[in-house]
């Protein structure tokens, strides 16, 4: 296979689709984390200052999951194809949700009654916790691989998704995503909605703490697939060594009150993971839970030569136009959240 | 009922049902465009208070086509994995070109048009609203290529055999100018415009009926009927080639929009009928021979029936692709009636003196909607039994691991959502046009230059 700067295609596009999804973590994260603690706010007041923390950024941070959907469909559309097919009624519910949050943020302000809004408030709440939970069930299962057949086709059972390891990597993303989203919020409120999430971070931290090192300890028993690069390989060990730095560094700076900085390692911590998640992967991209014969590769389930080459010139123009305009309409709302006859 | 038919019925629910927003989403994002820069041209604040009307309504369209186009992109691969197999190399990169040039500047720069009046000087957010447009156009270029690929493959080569076989791409400029893109392009972005300027017009022609917003609903409906008559005109000449590339690229499709069967006979169009798929025959008011003439300019020349194709191949529902097809044809020719009707009572300086012609374009609204879906699903069916035109068929595009009762939960889940999704949206849709444009003085709200410069030199 062709190569750039000594990388194989596969492999560069396998950093691409992990980039844009650690992108989409990164940046939804904080969407659907704030989403999660949006009930814990009574008052009319505070629900529209956090609903307009995320306002006018939300739509754009989606679009890092369009972006990525349509780099996995054309640099691995056999992971796409089998991967969606499989998870059929998840991606189902995943979907009917992504469509509850955008509607629950548009129509909530459109009307003044007390009961409309607390009906969206529910909704737009409700979820974004089940998002975050679905990603983690879609996350957990990939990790610990799944039943696939020579064809590379799913030969097990929808029903066999819901599983305790699923389950805590979802209850696990929950937790990252509420403690990323805490301090997003934190760093766009004032007063007393900035005390209160101020000492609601500290739970979201050690609820993401102990639920990471609970799954981490059941990852290196239960599946040692998820390990062995590491093991084999102990100079590796930096990189979940600078994960567990980034991620210790965060409750520090919340203390030291400097909530930009958390905020950054917050996000850094969130790549860090994926990161390491990537290592262990790599080149596999869904292991087999029978015959490793079967284990769907990026080389197995990629796309052609052409066509990845094509891919990752579209991407190397694309990035930078992106970033730009992300970084400029971040600028445009930076600072505390300001509300005018516009907002939602 | 099979996984085939429900897939297919949930694809259409789904399609349809986000084809009502991104065309809107286009075509009021161009007037938009044309209120901004009205508005720094002349300073009429007119103008920006028609601009920051539509934005409010824009909103609501590009909303709900942003939730419901996610929908669109996974279900190629919940639904439709063996498609998503085969083509992935080249549908997929469409796909994801779409995700990186298009939608990610529209989504982008949504954030600043929406919230960023009070924001950023009028300039600025002139050139966010045209990102968006501009975002929103390119983001049809990308579906319409990928589209069109399935109904006219170029630029490929098909590798492997049996489950293992798949096309992937030889030449990306000739995957993406296949030869019907640019044709069926033009004609999904006029017909976008259409949808857009036909809002614009209804909903001022009602403020015109009842005596409200009177300056602002002049201009806006003039500069929209401008707009919607050089549209209306253009669709004839877009639909035009289409068919002709229709005619040369697809001809089941073309005999199946005319109900025509022999092949070795001159063909007929018809202005309206009803097509007897078991006897061969159509009834109908039809111009003879028009359809050879229309294709060769030669009223005797022959053109290729469905009967030169085998029975497997043909499409299943001729009579509702005759009847798509010849809905858009007529709504196509009212609209462009309508428009020129409007530009003359326009030239006699009658435009808003007829309650009538008001009246008439308040309900016109539905009429480039109605086109727009019946156009995309003649095309469509028209394309059946084929999935990618002539090389693989609908039935083996399947994913096959996925069972009838989990397409028939999503299927209803998806009608129940966007039944709601549906009512809400004509409710607040409603709501906004009946609260109006902004009447009175604008108030600046923009933040002095001066000032500005002031405040961050104080916190540095």
């Amino acid at each position: 296979m062709a190569t750039f700067l000594g990388i194989d295609y596969a492999t560069l596009w396998f950093l691409v689709v992990g980039g844009v999804f650690s992108g989409y973590a990164i940046l939804d994260g904080f969407d659907l984390g704030a989403g999660a603690w949006h009930l814990f706010f009574k008052d009319e007041k505070s629900r529209r200052v956090a609903l307009n923390a995320i306002g006018p950024v939300w739509d754009g941070n989606e679009v890092w999951l369009v972006i990525g959907g349509g780099a996995l469909f054309a640099g691995f559309p056999i992971v796409y194809a089998t991967l969606l097919s499989a998870m059929y009624i998840p991606f189902m519910l995943f979907l009917v949700l992504i469509i509850f949050r955008a509607i629950s943020i548009e129509f909530r302000s459109k009307e003044p009654m007390k009961w409309w809004r607390s009906m969206w408030d529910t909704s737009y709440s409700v979820s974004s916790i089940l998002l975050a939970i679905l990603l983690g069930v879609v996350l957990g299962n990939v990790l610990q691989g799944m039943a696939l057949d020579s064809d590379m086709e799913f030969s097990g059972s929808w029903l066999e998704f819901i599983n305790p390891y699923a389950l805590m990597v979802a209850v696990c993303t929950l937790a990252l995503f509420m403690m990323h989203g805490a301090i997003y919020l934190i760093m766009k409120t004032e007063g007393k909605q900035f005390d209160k999430m101020n000492r609601h971070v500290k739970e979201a931290i050690i609820f993401f703490i102990v639920s990471f090192a609970i799954t981490t300890v059941f990852t290196l028993i239960y599946f040692p697939h998820l390990s062995d690069r590491f093991k084999a390989n102990p100079t590796l060990f930096i990189v979940p060594l600078m994960a567990f730095l980034s991620i210790a560094n965060i409750p520090r700076l919340i203390h030291k009150q400097k909530y930009n900085f958390a905020f950054f390692f917050s996000s850094l911590s969130i790549a860090m993971m994926l990161i390491v998640v990537a290592i262990e992967l790599y080149p596999v991209i869904i292991f087999s839970k029978g015959n490793p014969a079967n284990h769907m590769t990026i080389y197995n389930a990629c796309a052609s030569e052409k066509t990845l080459g094509i891919m990752l010139i579209i991407a190397a123009i694309g990035t930078p136009l992106v970033i730009s305009y992300t970084t400029f309409v971040f600028w445009t709302f930076r600072g505390k959240v300001k509300m005018d006859e516009l907002s939602y | 009922m099979d996984v085939e038919i429900l897939s297919r019925i949930q694809f259409a629910l789904t399609i349809s049902f986000h084809y009502i927003y991104p065309p809107l989403s286009i075509g009021l994002g161009l007037v938009m465009v044309i209120f901004e820069g009205l508005f720094l041209k002349t300073g009429n604040s007119d103008y920006e208070r028609l601009a920051r009307f539509w934005t409010k309504i824009f909103a609501l369209t590009f909303g709900i086509g942003v939730a419901t186009g996610i929908v669109m992109e996974f279900e190629f691969g919940t639904n439709w994995a063996t498609y998503s197999r085969y083509v992935g190399d080249i549908f997929g990169s469409a796909l994801a070109a779409e995700g990186i040039f298009a939608f990610a500047l529209e989504s982008g720069f949504l954030g600043i048009l929406l919230f960023g009046w009070n924001r950023v000087k009028p300039l600025v957010h002139f050139i966010a609203t045209l990102g968006v447009w501009l975002g929103s156009m390119f983001s049809a270029v990308w579906i319409v290529v990928a589209n069109s690929w399935q109904q006219t493959p170029a630029g490929y080569h098909i590798v492997g055999e049996g489950i293992e076989a798949r096309a992937e791409i030889t030449d990306f400029w000739a995957m993406v100018f296949n030869p019907s893109s640019m044709d069926r392009l033009s004609h999904v972005w006029i017909g976008s415009f259409l949808a857009g300027t036909f809002l614009i017009m209804s909903v001022h022609a009602y403020y015109l009926l009842k005596n409200r917003h009177i300056d602002v609903s002049r201009k806006a409906f003039r500069i929209a009927l401008v707009v919607a008559t050089i549209a209306a005109l253009s669709q004839l000449f877009t639909g035009h080639r289409s068919a002709d590339g229709v005619a040369v690229n697809q001809p089941a499709k073309l005999a199946a929009m005319e109900g025509h069967f022999d092949s070795l006979a001159a063909a007929d169009m018809y202005i309206f009928g009803w097509v007897d798929k078991e006897n061969q025959t159509v009834t109908g008011l039809k111009i003879p021979k028009g359809l050879s003439f229309l294709i060769h300019q030669d009223f005797n020349e022959p053109v290729i029936g469905l009967n030169h194709f085998p029975e497997k191949d043909r499409p299943g529902q001729v009579n509702a692709v005759f009847q798509f097809y010849h809905i858009m044809v007529a709504i196509g020719m009212t609209l462009i009636g309508l428009t020129l009707f409007g530009m003359y009572l326009w030239w006699r300086g009658k435009l808003f003196d007829h309650r009538w012609y008001l009246q008439v374009m308040v309900v016109a609204v539905l009429l480039p909607q109605i086109a727009n879906q019946a156009g995309w699903f003649a095309a469509e069916m028209g394309r059946q039994p084929w999935v990618v035109y002539g090389l693989l068929r609908t039935s083996d595009a399947l994913s096959k691991v996925v069972t009838a009762n989990q397409v028939m939960f999503s299927l209803i889940l998806f009608t129940v959502v966007y039944s709601l999704l549906f009512t809400l949206f004509i409710y607040l849709l409603n709501k906004k046009i009946k609260h109006g444009p902004e009447d009175g003085e604008m108030i600046d709200q923009r933040p002095k230059q001066k000032e500005m410069v002031e405040a961050i030199n104080e916190h540095s």
